[in-house]
């Protein structure tokens, strides 16, 4: 009988220890996100204080960060150059932030434009063909009308891979039969 | 004088000492069996949240990508819950009287954070980091699953340590080219196998001993 008991005690205590391990699976630590009961907003990720410049982001490159040229205005110069890297992944973050509303293709007929937003202007107008590049990337920095701003979701270099990429997708808009070279027109299926 | 237990107390007794052990063996099986059930783990149950927020609505239904809320999976240990201005990208226009989203319209006038209930929660002691997988070809599927039919988050696998290990041990079964990482109802072209042992050697993904050192996720 004594054994019995140990034993069913001895259950009994182990399923009870696997619920108080519950301390060191939330250790009294900030990790991201986490709320915090100390600071008045809630929240444990703390703004930087205003004017602080961390070491390497002292972010003085005019061109890279806003798209104005030294004269202030939207400059038509990429501050990199433009590979085909750049475009591959300019397409892969104009298919995450931008197709939503502005499609694809640039027409401005996304998911979201069907579903009742503003419908966005077209990429494919001589307007927007003859904007320096700098102004789309201040569109994408800034926001223009009622297109919100991408600043926190996308990064200063993603923003100039997107803008390569508009210039592609405009070109593509355009292109004729001699745009493509020679080698690589038998790939087409007999487009003329 | 005449004996106080019968003989047929003999099999009683034999039946029980039988049953103890037979016992035993049951709760041990139970609380093992217990220990990785859903009702222990969490998953698949959805949680209580301040917005019934659709991952069917808005990636299953209008195809929005992960990355445009959970912006910093590819670059960061942790994938980012969107802040309510990324809502407001579209229901400053869509939606933008409804009662449902009076909370996310209130965070936004306020500046106080919405309180979202964390669904897939490892124990502090454990490490993790999103962007080693993502960039090495593990899709969000393989580890959330198929978040594009879910109408509230659910966490669809245990999380435990068994489970990490299992794919630490093959990771060719589950990886996947990387420019499908999130796509949802991935199919290989071909031969997951095969496949997969290509992407391991081309993206120089680590041996089963390294990844199933304990200083790997216990640091
Ligand atoms: C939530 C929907 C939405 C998303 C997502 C979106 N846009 Fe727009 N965009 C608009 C709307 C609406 C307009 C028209 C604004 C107006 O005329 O008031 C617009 C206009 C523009 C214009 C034209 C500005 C002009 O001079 O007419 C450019 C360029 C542009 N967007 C680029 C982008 C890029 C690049 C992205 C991706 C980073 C993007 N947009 C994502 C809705 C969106
Ligand atoms: C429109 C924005 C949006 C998109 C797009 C989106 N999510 Fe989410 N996701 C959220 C929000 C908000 C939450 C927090 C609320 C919740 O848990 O449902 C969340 C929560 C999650 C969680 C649970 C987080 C936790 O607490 O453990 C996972 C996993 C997740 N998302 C995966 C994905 C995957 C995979 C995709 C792409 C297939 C995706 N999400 C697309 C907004 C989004
Ligand atoms: C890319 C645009 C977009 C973003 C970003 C977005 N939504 Fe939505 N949301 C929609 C659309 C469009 C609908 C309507 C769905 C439909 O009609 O299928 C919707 C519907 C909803 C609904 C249902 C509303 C109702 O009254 O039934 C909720 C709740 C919601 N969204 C919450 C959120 C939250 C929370 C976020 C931020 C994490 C968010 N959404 C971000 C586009 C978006
Ligand atoms: C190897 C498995 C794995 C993969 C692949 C993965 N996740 Fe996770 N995810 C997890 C785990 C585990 C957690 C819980 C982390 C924690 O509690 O610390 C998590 C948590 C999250 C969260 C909550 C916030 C956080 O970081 O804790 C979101 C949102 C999320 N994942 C989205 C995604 C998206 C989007 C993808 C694909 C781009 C993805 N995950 C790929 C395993 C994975
Ligand atoms: C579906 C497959 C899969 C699952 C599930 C998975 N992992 Fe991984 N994990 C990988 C792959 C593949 C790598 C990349 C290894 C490399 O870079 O060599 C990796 C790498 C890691 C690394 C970085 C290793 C290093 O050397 O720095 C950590 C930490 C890690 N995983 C933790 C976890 C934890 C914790 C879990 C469970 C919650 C988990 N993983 C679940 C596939 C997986
Ligand atoms: C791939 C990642 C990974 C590796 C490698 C790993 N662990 Fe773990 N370990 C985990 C996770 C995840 C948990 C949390 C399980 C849970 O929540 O139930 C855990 C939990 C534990 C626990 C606590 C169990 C509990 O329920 O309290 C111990 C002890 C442990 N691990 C020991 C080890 C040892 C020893 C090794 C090396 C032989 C090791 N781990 C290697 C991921 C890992």
């Amino acid at each position: 009988m004594r054994t019995k008991l140990t034993l069913g005690g001895l259950a009994l205590s182990l399923a009870v220890l696997s619920a108080c391990r519950q301390d060191m699976h939330d250790q009294p630590k900030y990790v991201p996100l986490r709320p915090s009961d100390f600071f008045a907003d809630g929240r444990s990720a703390r703004p930087i204080a205003e004017g602080t410049v961390a070491r390497g982001h002292l972010n003085d490159d005019k061109l890279f960060y806003t798209g104005k040229g030294a004269d202030g205005r939207p400059s038509q110069e990429f501050p990199m150059p433009v590979t085909k890297a750049l475009l591959l992944r300019g397409e892969q973050r104009y298919n995450i932030y931008c197709t939503p509303c502005h499609d694809r293709t640039g027409n401005g007929n996304g998911m979201i434009v069907r579903r009742g937003y503003r419908r966005p202007p077209t990429y494919h107008s001589d307007r927007l063909r003859q904007q320096p590049n700098g102004y789309l990337y201040d569109v994408i920095t800034n926001g223009f009308g009622a297109m919100p701003d991408y600043a926190a979701q996308v990064q200063p270099a993603d923003r100039w891979a997107i803008v390569a990429y508009i210039r592609a997708l405009q070109l593509s808009q355009q292109a004729s039969i001699n745009d493509v070279p020679p080698e690589a027109r038998n790939q087409l299926g007999g487009a003329k | 004088m005449s004996q106080i237990f019968r003989r047929s107390t003999n099999t009683f007794t034999r039946a029980t000492i039988f049953g103890a052990v037979f016992m035993l063996g049951l709760t041990v099986w139970a609380i093992d069996r217990l220990s990785r059930s859903d009702y222990v783990t969490r998953a698949t149950q959805a949680r209580e949240q301040p917005v019934p927020f659709s991952h069917a609505h808005h990636v299953g239904g209008l195809g929005v990508d992960c990355q445009y809320c959970h912006t910093s999976v590819e670059i960061s240990s942790y994938a980012n819950i969107p802040p309510t201005k990324t809502c407001m990208n579209c229901h400053s226009q869509i939606w933008s009287t409804s009662p449902t989203l009076e909370p996310v319209r209130a965070s936004y006038r306020t500046n106080q954070s919405i309180r979202w209930t964390k669904v897939n929660d490892l124990p502090d002691f454990v490490y993790f980091n999103h962007s080693i997988h993502v960039n090495k070809g593990v899709g969000c599927e393989s580890c959330h699953g198929r978040v594009d039919r879910m109408p509230l988050t659910y966490q669809v696998n245990s999380l435990q340590m068994e489970w990490c290990l299992n794919c630490h041990r093959n990771p060719e079964k589950y990886v996947r080219p990387r420019e499908f990482i999130t796509t949802m109802g991935y199919q290989p072209a071909g031969d997951q196998e095969e496949i997969g042992r290509k992407l391991v050697a081309e993206y120089k993904i680590q041996n089963a001993r390294a990844l199933t050192s304990c200083s790997t996720c216990h640091r």
